[in-house]
């Protein structure tokens, strides 16, 4: 029985390229890898938004209506739904003007009960070297 | 001899970042390794079957079948993103699988190294 960690680091815009929806759904993915590993292994994501990434945290984006896709902000939520660790980088949040309540920190709405957190870049730093295997996206 | 992951979403045209994991790959075979290619998003179409070669583009489909045939390379293709492309099973290069995303994550797991070569 192990648990291995996977940091996904999500540097990319929203939109704009495909990396930060990926990232977003290979780490929800985790919730059914079990099916390939032996009984009590696990693969524990973390998810970790800095620089331009951190605006696919914004609320109110209107992917579904401009595009007819679902939004970035509906993948944080899912991913808080299922309880994944979500790091916000809070000098990356300073450095565009955005206000917290701007941002998706929670999947209430749809019965989640973990919430993002807005961290200072050490914090993120030491969830990235607390994992076993990194993936920048 | 060890394991190597490899998960791609770059373009097979467009970037040369497939062309260096597939060089990649191929280096760590010929050291002994075994590797696993995961393959998404844009990433897909170099697990399609029938690509043709010109100069202008990387061409890397006789690469990849020679590193599949050495027992070596498992390429694995997301499905979804596949399908999202009109890449359809039968249109799969022999020897390439094709899963859903989960199964990267499962590779991680027995992998004594990860590298994830981002998108474009």
């Amino acid at each position: 029985m192990a648990t291995k960690k996977l940091g996904f680091v999500i540097r990319t815009l929203p939109y704009k390229i495909e990396g930060s929806r990926l990232a977003m759904t290979h780490a929800i993915s985790s919730q059914t890898v079990e099916i390939y590993l032996e009984d009590g292994d696990l693969v524990e994501p973390v998810v970790c938004f800095i620089g331009d990434g951190v605006l696919n945290c914004l609320k109110n984006q209107q992917a579904m209506k401009n595009y007819g896709i679902t939004s970035l902000e509906q993948h944080v939520k899912n991913s808080l739904l299922l309880d994944l660790n979500v790091l916000i980088c809070k000098e990356d949040v300073d450095k565009f003007g955005i206000k917290e309540d701007a941002l998706v920190m929670d999947a209430e709405d749809i019965g989640g009960e973990t919430k993002a957190k807005i961290v200072p870049f050490s914090e993120i730093q030491k969830a990235m070297e607390s994992v076993d295997h990194l993936l920048f996206c | 001899m060890g394991k190597l992951t490899i998960g791609t979403f770059s373009s097979l045209v467009g970037s040369v970042s497939l062309d260096f994991a597939i060089k990649l790959s191929e280096a760590a075979i010929k050291k002994g390794h075994k590797v696993d290619l995961w393959v998404s998003g844009n990433a897909t179409m170099i697990s399609k079957k029938g690509q043709k070669a010109f100069k202008d583009y990387s061409a890397l489909a006789k690469k990849v079948q020679e590193l599949i045939a050495t027992g070596n390379l498992q390429v694995t293709a997301c499905e979804a993103c596949a399908e999202a492309r009109g890449y359809h099973k039968e249109d799969t290069m022999e020897g390439v699988k094709r899963f859903s995303m989960d199964w990267y994550l499962a590779s991680t797991f027995s992998a004594d190294r990860v590298l994830h070569i981002g998108g474009d």
